[in-house]
């Protein structure tokens, strides 16, 4: 925990990359793991694990469902299949998530690149706003959301280390350095990454370093407030939110989502049931993307640092 | 209809998975005894000369494994398993109630002599290639049996399956397909036609043995073909009658399900099928009664 945001500069990977390099990391220490394709590994991160370790590596072509559905029956013979894929296309095999990955409670893991906006100039069809919600609906599913490259490759590993069904959520574009290697990252724990007592921005993936800068724009002002890096989002870490609503009086959830089901849903969800505050919704108001860059929509789709700032003073406000 | 020489007992074995499939179709109130029965001879050979009794594990890759992929046939399936003694004769009875591990559609959760969960259709197929693709890459000589019904390969993701086991070369992958003509609705070539269906699978690279489904000795010949063939996976196009063996269900899709049972068409069956009351276990101790509403 510290007081001052750390970010440590733009520059790196993006999640993608991360994911991708920390795979090939692991294949030694899982010799059971291997890695299944809908022909898009150049743009998942997968391309890594294909190059080091062909023989692990699984081309199911532009067929995601059997894709999916499969990397169930390879779980039921021992194997770890790591099922990659762009976000919107994971989406369509859900049912398949659902049936033979989450019902049958298979060791799979599906790691969707190219969420929410972030995606950009491809528009609206490659995009996706709503996995988060439509992942997390689905029972024995735990949904991780990494908010940096550094959280990302401890992510992969503890993903591969939890036995059941996993979603994660990487990222396209260059991604903000947030953590130093100092930086732990446990599956159903959320961190406080800057300390505050005004109101607490709760965020997941790359509206977290938005929501640190969001954090120093209100310091500012004098508004002190709290970030906290929710990279789980199924299980949700509900004594730290509980702590944070005490403790901060109100809040603010910050995603690259649709309002509906996300981040958001999932942190309103737990408050009303243990310590209802003013929560304000950082994320796409239920609408469909478009063509643009990646800081064109955030700007467009309200989903921007001064964004963030503006749903903290409303949020403090109505305490 | 010829039985197999070197399973002598099959008829009877089949006859017993019928008579299972419909006491259980009755207690539950509700069930699919169409495709059951379409399939309980097919079921029988595989139960019979197939599938073992090892308990089922994921990391034993030299066991057999059968997913039924058309998963709402599932009364045939757990008569099979009864059948065979790996689960108690009266298990059956439990189908589709609050807890059992008789699920209304098939759940490994459930009951682990389940391979997979299934119900959605087409997605037991992709299980099923994936089993073999995962005891392939581990060296494992298991063999993968999958049961798929004719509406059912009306599923892309069957043809998604179909692209991808042939490109995998996976010889130890054996599809087995129901083709009673029906499906849920109607008959199949009202729905969408599938013919010509031999054709297509050859087209996608499977190799394919055409037969009678019902007859044992083309059973047992068909599953010996695609044993022998390497390099590709084999289609078993299996012909059968949906409904068969029940005099007022053969060829009738209203019989696909999800139907209620009455006393009266359970007896009918019962006689039809040459079973005796007292052949069907919990029939005479009231067991059967207890659990049907009526
Ligand atoms: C994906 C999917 N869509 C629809 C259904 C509903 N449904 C259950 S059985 C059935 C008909 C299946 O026909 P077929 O595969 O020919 O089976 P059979 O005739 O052998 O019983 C349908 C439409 C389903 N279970 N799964």
């Amino acid at each position: 925990m510290s007081n001052a945001p750390q970010l440590i500069g733009s520059s790196g990977d993006s999640l993608r990359e991360a994911f991708g390099k920390a795979l090939v990391g692991l294949a030694d220490e899982f010799p059971n793991l291997v890695v299944l394709d809908a022909d898009v590994a150049g743009g998942t991160g997968a391309h890594n694990f294909r190059t080091a370790h062909g023989h692990r590596f699984y081309q199911f072509g532009i067929a995601e469902q059997n894709m999916v559905a499969a990397a169930g029956g390879m779980a039921a013979t021992g194997l770890i299949p790591v099922v990659t894929t762009f976000a919107v296309f994971a989406l369509r095999a859900l049912e398949q998530a659902r049936l033979s990955v989450a019902y049958a409670n298979r060791n799979v893991k599906i790691v969707a690149s190219h969420p929410g906006l972030d995606v950009g100039p491809d528009g609206a069809s490659a995009q996706c706003l709503e996995d988060l919600a439509a992942f997390r609906a689905i029972p024995n599913m735990t949904v991780i959301s990494p908010a940096d490259q550094i959280e990302t490759e401890l992510a992969t590993r503890a993903m591969i280390e939890h036995v059941g069904p996993v979603y994660m959520r990487t990222g396209r574009s260059p991604t903000p350095r947030i953590f130093g290697s100092e930086h732990t990252f446990k599956i159903g724990k959320g961190q406080i990454v800057r300390d505050g007592t005004d109101v607490t921005i709760v965020a997941c993936g790359v509206q977290v370093a938005r929501s640190l800068d969001a954090a120093t724009l209100l310091n500012g002002e004098g508004i002190s407030a709290r970030v906290v890096n929710m990279a789980t989002i199924k299980p949700l870490d509900h004594d730290l939110l509980q702590r944070c609503a005490i403790e901060t009086g109100c809040m603010v959830t910050a995603e690259d989502h649709n309002m509906f089901g996300g981040l958001g849903g999932a942190v309103a969800e737990s408050l009303v049931q243990r310590s209802p505050c003013p929560v304000e919704f950082i994320a796409v108001n239920d609408r469909f993307g478009q063509s643009g860059e990646p800081d064109e929509l955030v700007q467009h789709y309200n989903l921007g640092i001064t964004h963030i700032a503006d749903a903290a003073r409303r949020a403090i406000k109505r305490k | 209809m010829t039985t197999s020489p070197s399973h002598p007992d099959l008829r009877e074995t089949a006859r017993l998975i019928r008579c299972h499939s419909i006491a259980s179709i009755y207690v539950a109130t509700s069930g699919h005894p169409g495709g059951a029965l379409s399939a309980a001879d097919l079921l029988a050979y595989l139960y019979s000369a197939e599938i073992g009794d090892e308990e089922p594990r994921d990391g034993d890759l030299t066991r057999n494994r059968f997913i039924l992929s058309k998963g709402h046939a599932c009364p045939a399936l757990y008569a099979a398993l009864a059948v065979k003694g790996q689960i108690s004769p009266t298990d059956p009875l439990q189908l589709r109630k609050l807890g059992s591990t008789m699920q209304g559609h098939p759940h490994v959760g459930a009951l682990p002599h389940v391979e997979t969960s299934t119900g959605s259709l087409g997605q037991g197929f992709s299980a099923a290639l994936g089993m073999a693709l995962g005891i392939r890459h581990q060296g494992g000589s298991g063999r993968v049996y999958v049961m798929l019904g004719d509406g059912e390969m009306q599923e892309g993701e069957v043809w998604e399956a179909a692209q991808c086991a042939a490109h995998y070369k996976l010889d130890k992958l054996t599809a087995i397909l129901d083709y009673n003509k029906m499906q849920s609705d109607d008959l199949n070539e009202n729905i969408i036609g599938l013919e010509p269906l031999a054709d297509k699978w050859r087209a996608f690279g499977w190799h394919v043995v055409e037969i009678d489904g019902h007859d044992f000795a083309a059973i047992e010949a068909a599953v010996a073909e695609a044993k022998r063939t390497t390099g590709k996976p084999t289609l078993i196009l299996a012909h059968t009658l949906k409904g068969k063996g029940v005099s007022f269900m053969e060829n009738y899709p209203t019989w696909h399900g999800s139907v209620t049972m009455s006393l009266d068409d359970t007896e009918k069956s019962l006689i039809d099928l040459g079973v005796a009351q007292s052949d069907v276990p919990g029939w005479l101790d009231g067991t059967i009664h207890g659990g049907h509403t009526q």
